[in-house]
């Protein structure tokens, strides 16, 4: 600690805090955006603290000093305390199932009192990626060996399964991204690989005939064995495989897609996922159905999906202008401040200000994984790759969630949707990773 | 260790890219390739909001006002904003129980969401406003909206000026290129329905941001794309109000009409068809009830009889069939006929005469002679000249089509009747190829097949008075602005009768027709004192179902005989002689018109007298007595009912005696559970009656 006497400052990646501070700032602005009513005085407003952007400034006030304090820290404390936290965070998850309070349906919040309500899942993200960067950066730990991974694997998912215990499967989701993580040090790619194919296999599932998707992977099986013919009569174990394979995919396709639609998922998830490719759901199949809130399944569940797209759509090349969005004035889009921010910038801003936006979005993802590459210690690097990975799953859920190609789910747009506790996780998430960035000469870890 | 896996590094960056890339591209697909979206937004929030004009103003010919616009206050309610509202006090004012006022409530926010204003209660009288204009505070929620409506200041001339209406589904298909909507108000008869282009101006739109409930957030674009309204423009009527009102205020109790023209221009000084109502019953907030009163009223008033009614002239064709043949010199002005009490020429005894002796034309045109006319009518139809009656009836046509008969005058104002000349045709699938004179002779004297509308009446009389030409009568004077689509030039063309008749042929039924009123049918009553006054009386016989009832009474007339300002026509129906009635209102209205007033006392007895004379004939006084004993069944009915519906859904509920009161014993009160079955029989037996009164009334 012979260099205490130098400013915080030193070490500090500034193209990273430049990049925070503009997308917080344009958060702000979409959030004026949204909240806008001619004929008010915006400074006024501004300042009152009543209105969301206003809180969103608050909460961005909050965000730096919380920033100031962590950049002060010193990045010992983050190893040190990794496990503990994370320890601590699950302590929490479970928390909620005895002191929880419910909102919006989902059992995820612990109140803090004077209206400030704590999600646990929201806070586990920071904990899991120092846990799962404490696990990797141990001696002892080698990851290409299967109880190395299954512990990995075991570090990153825990939270997501006790959220969707807690009816927040978004949140659930958000977990899924560790696997990028781990992916980056060392997990087989067959697992990316059956995992896309999976998902292909599901969409498939949804969009094709049972019987056609049958036939067509019948015909692909086929195929394969007519040109592996030859590698087939020196290796039968290969026909066994593929047979093997297509009958694995059958069975997903036949069996396993239902089962999970109509079993795992909630008749209203369900629903959005049926009609994000345009049909519709059967609740009656669905054995969540006797928990007997039908009255919130109403048919046109793809409301804020069409309005969504219809904000984006008709932003054109260059867009309506700043507070000109017809589709934002009229306040068609539900939830447009927070999950659906998206489409106020769309709106405003057309497709060049939309590339522009995710631009600077895919400069931050690139600079944190420069960063994170750059790092000597193995904690580092991992926890840089988790906040990559992090980041990079919300905004891909988030904006294609606005834009049709997923399911409506719950999910943020990194800090830029309003919500104090989102904008500050994702603040501590991007700092930690400063700091530990700032002393990347000083130890291995 | 940092290298460690570096690769798998570029394999997450491609992967970021990749996922950017997709979403760019249905970004792409979206903003760049969907014009669709940009529709929708603009379905979902750019409200078109059509800006009414303020309709033009109708003058008469003296500039004062006969229909203009008001401001009229609607109370209009957004309900999600009335919590806390005093309904008790609302109620009050409003003179409606709470139930009611759920009961609207409920159906608002059904049909209009409760976030939108609508009405609560419309057209609110003046009395209502101020009331609840001082209680405003007390009803968060309630707005007061203002909205323009007509007004006539002098409740006159319902008849000519018409009324607007909201436009119905019928009307919309009727008009599909004229650009209205629901909810519009257009003209739906009179002067507001032919005149609806001028009057109607140019409707403004403007483009308003509305939200997700349809809440209006301000204006689009700043007004750059919204058009301004143009007001209508004023017509200028040759209309005299007072004239009018005096006619109306003559014809009350009467059924018939009074039309006065003023032969050098045209234009129609008065039009009254009576009974007449009062237009601003048709303005106000009981519209609907007024409207319905009025519908089904025995004695048609919505019917204009000046223009949409057939007569048989009677005596006042007389003239006509004597210009004609003085100028096709079957007779001259010092031709004699003796009537022995009837007519011989056709050895029916028909038609009869009332007075007895030898008349020359000009006494023959003021006592009115029968025979006189039905010789002049048998001889123009029998001269061989013609080559036969058909030709001679022809000839006959040919003269009288000149004098506006047969046709339509072209007035200014819907449903106008064609009136009735026969022709050969005609009379030939009646008796036969070989018909003749005799078997038509009634016509001679207007009573047989020929047919005039008021208006045509009014028009000979003007024709006669300017010897030989006339302009199609009309309402509107002027437009003001300019008459931008043509619809006057149809009035600025002269037309003439018949060129070959001379003006002494003109003078010397002008003669004929001051004898009339100086010492023939209609002396005495219906002189005036200093003015020359030239008329004819009728005195038509008329059948209903073969049942005669009385004559109808008509008179037609022009004045001052020098200079002719004025040509009237009056009916009075089942009146009686025209002598009797039509003359004299006839006579006060030329007065009243030629001197501003009626000055001599005398004169003001006369005018009180027939003001106060009740003439509605007799069928139709008995339909108008049957409606409201129906009319208070029907109510007697209604009440009955709601008594027994209350019954049977709620046992508990106690007796209500007022309603019982009410109820009043027109038919006799039986026990409760008797009572549903004989009422509705009554009823519907009624209800037959009264429509077999409705046609006879018609007939009339």
């Amino acid at each position: 600690m012979n260099n205490r006497n130098t400013s915080i400052s030193q070490g500090i990646d500034w193209v990273v805090v430049w990049l925070y501070a503009v997308l917080v700032a344009i958060g702000i602005l979409c959030i004026f955006m949204v909240e806008f009513k001619p004929g008010t005085d915006w400074m006024q407003t501004f300042i009152s603290g009543k209105t969301n952007y206003s809180k969103q400034l608050i909460f961005s006030g909050v965000c730096a000093v919380a920033a100031i304090f962590i950049l002060l820290a010193d990045s010992k404390l983050f190893t040190a305390f990794a496990n503990l936290l994370y320890a601590f965070g699950i302590l929490l998850m479970f928390a909620t199932f005895v002191i929880g309070k419910s909102i919006n349906g989902s059992k995820s919040w612990i109140p803090l009192g004077g209206g400030f309500n704590l999600q646990p899942a929201e806070l586990c993200k920071i904990f899991t990626a120092l846990a799962l960067a404490k696990f990797f950066s141990r001696q002892e730990t080698d990851f290409s060996k299967l109880k190395s991974q299954i512990i990995g694997v075991s570090i990153a998912l825990a939270p997501a399964v006790l959220s969707h215990f807690q009816h927040e499967d978004g949140l659930a989701l958000a977990y899924l991204s560790f696997f990028l993580v781990l992916y980056r040090e060392g997990l087989p790619p067959q697992i990316l690989i059956i995992g896309t194919t999976f998902g292909i296999l599901v969409v498939a599932t949804l969009i094709l005939e049972p019987n056609t998707l049958a036939i067509i992977l019948t015909v692909i099986a086929i195929i394969t064995i007519y040109f592996l013919r030859k590698p087939i009569k020196r290796k039968k174990n290969i026909l066994l495989l593929i047979i093997s394979l297509w009958v694995l995919a059958v069975g997903i396709q036949r069996f396993a897609v239902p089962y999970i639609f109509n079993n795992v998922f909630e008749c209203y998830q369900s629903t959005r996922i049926y009609s994000m490719v345009g049909k519709d759901y059967d609740c009656s199949m669905n054995h969540h159905k006797s928990k007997g809130n039908e009255k919130a399944a109403r048919k046109p569940d793809d409301y804020n999906v069409r309005q969504s797209k219809i904000a984006i759509g008709s932003g054109e090349l260059f867009g309506k202008g700043f507070l000109k969005g017809t589709q934002t004035r009229g306040k068609y889009v539900p939830e447009q401040h927070t999950d659906f921010i998206f489409t106020s910038l769309a709106e405003a801003f057309g497709l060049f200000g939309c590339v522009i936006f995710l631009g600077i979005y895919l400069i931050l993802l690139n600079r944190i994984i420069r960063i994170a590459e750059r790092q000597r210690s193995t904690f580092s690097r991992v926890y840089g790759y988790s906040v990559a990975s992090i980041i990079f799953f919300h905004i891909t859920v988030n904006v294609c969630m606005t834009i049709g190609l997923f399911p409506i789910i719950g999910i943020p747009l990194p800090l830029v949707s309003y919500g104090g506790s989102s904008l500050l996780t994702f603040s501590i998430l991007i700092f930690i990773l400063i700091r530990l960035d700032a002393d990347r000469q000083m130890v291995l870890r | 260790m940092s290298v460690f896996n570096q690769s798998r590094s570029r394999v997450i960056q491609i992967i970021f890219a990749a996922v950017f890339i997709v979403i760019v591209a249905q970004l792409i697909n979206l903003q760049a390739f969907s014009p669709k979206y940009r529709l929708a937004a603009e379905n979902n929030a750019i409200y078109r909001k059509v800006i009414y004009p303020d309709r033009g103003i109708i003058f008469d010919r003296k500039k004062r006002s006969l229909l203009e616009n008001t401001i009229m206050f609607d109370l209009v309610v957004t309900p999600s904003e009335s919590r806390g509202t005093d309904t008790l006090t609302l109620c009050n004012l409003l003179n409606i129980d709470t139930t009611d006022y759920k009961k609207r409530m409920r159906e608002i926010i059904f049909k209009n969401t409760s976030v939108r204003p609508s009405v609560f209660e419309p057209l609110l009288t003046p009395e209502l406003y101020a009331k609840l204009n001082e209680n405003m505070y007390k009803f968060p929620g309630f707005i007061l909206s203002e909205r323009s409506a007509r007004t006539y200041p002098y409740s006159t001339a319902g008849n000519v000026l018409g009324y607007i209406a909201e436009v119905d589904t019928g009307f919309l298909r009727r008009h599909a290129d004229e650009h209205y909507e629901m909810g519009d108000y257009a003209g739906m008869t009179g002067l507001e329905r032919v005149y609806e282009k001028v009057l109607m101006g140019q409707r403004g739109i403007k483009r308003l941001i509305r939200d997700n409930k349809s809440r209006l957030q301000g204006s689009f674009e700043n007004g750059l794309y919204d058009t301004a309204q143009i007001a209508g423009k004023n017509l200028y009527l040759s209309l005299d109000v007072e004239l009018q009102q005096m006619a109306e205020k003559l014809m009350t109790n009467k059924v018939g009409s009074v039309v006065a023209i003023d032969p050098k221009t045209g234009g129609i000084l008065c039009m009254v068809s009576a009974p007449t109502y009062n237009p601003n019953y048709l303005t106000g907030n009981q519209r609907r009830k007024h409207f319905a009163e009025l519908a089904l009223d025995p004695r048609l008033p919505f019917n204009n009889r000046a223009l949409g009614n057939k007569y048989s002239p009677g005596s006042t064709f007389k003239t006509i069939s004597g210009i004609i043949g003085l100028t096709e010199g079957v007779i001259t002005e010092r031709t004699t006929v003796s009537c022995p009490g009837y007519f011989e020429g056709c050895g029916t005894g028909k038609p009869k005469c009332l007075d007895k002796g030898v008349f020359n034309f000009k006494e023959a045109v003021a006592f009115s002679d029968n025979t006189y006319f039905s010789t002049v009518y048998k001889r123009i139809l029998d001269q061989s000249r013609y080559g036969g009656a058909d030709s001679a009836l022809k000839v006959f046509n040919k003269y009288a089509i000149t004098f506006g008969l047969g046709h339509k005058l072209g007035v200014d104002l819907p449903s106008e009747k064609n009136g009735n000349l026969p022709i050969s045709s005609y009379y030939r699938k009646i008796f036969g190829p070989k018909w003749y004179s005799c078997n038509i002779i009634s016509n001679a004297i207007g009573q047989g097949e020929v047919q005039t509308t008021m208006i045509q009446l009014a028009n000979v009389m003007a024709i006669i008075a300017n010897k030989g030409w006339y302009y199609a009568p009309h309402v509107v004077d002027s437009i003001e602005g300019g008459d931008e689509y043509n619809m006057l030039d149809t009035f600025k063309i002269k037309h003439y009768t018949d060129k070959r008749i001379p003006d002494s042929i003109f003078d010397a039924v002008q003669d004929g027709m001051q004898g009339v009123v100086d010492f023939g049918t209609a002396a005495g009553r219906s002189r005036i004192p200093g003015i020359v006054m030239c008329g004819k009386t009728g005195t038509v016989e008329n059948y209903d179902h073969g049942i005669k009832q009385q004559d109808h009474s008509f008179f037609g007339a022009f004045a001052p005989r020098g200079n002719p300002k004025i040509a009237i026509a009056v009916i009075c129906e089942n009146a009686g002689q025209g002598a009797w009635y039509a003359a004299p209102i006839a006579s006060l209205l030329v007065e009243k018109y030629l001197r501003d007033s009626i000055t001599s006392p005398e004169r003001k007895v006369q005018f009180e007298e027939l003001k106060n004379t009740n003439l509605i004939p007799r069928l139709m006084r008995l339909a108008m007595n049957k409606m409201d004993s129906l009319k208070q069944i029907k109510e007697n009915q209604l009440l009955l009912q709601q008594r027994m519906d209350k019954e049977s859904n709620d046992t508990l509920d106690g007796e209500d005696g007022t309603e019982q009161e009410n109820a009043k014993p027109v038919t006799p009160k039986s026990s409760k559970d008797a009572v549903p079955k004989t009422k509705n029989t009554a009823a519907a037996i009624l209800v037959n009656e009264e429509r077999k009164n409705k046609k006879i009334s018609r007939t009339i």
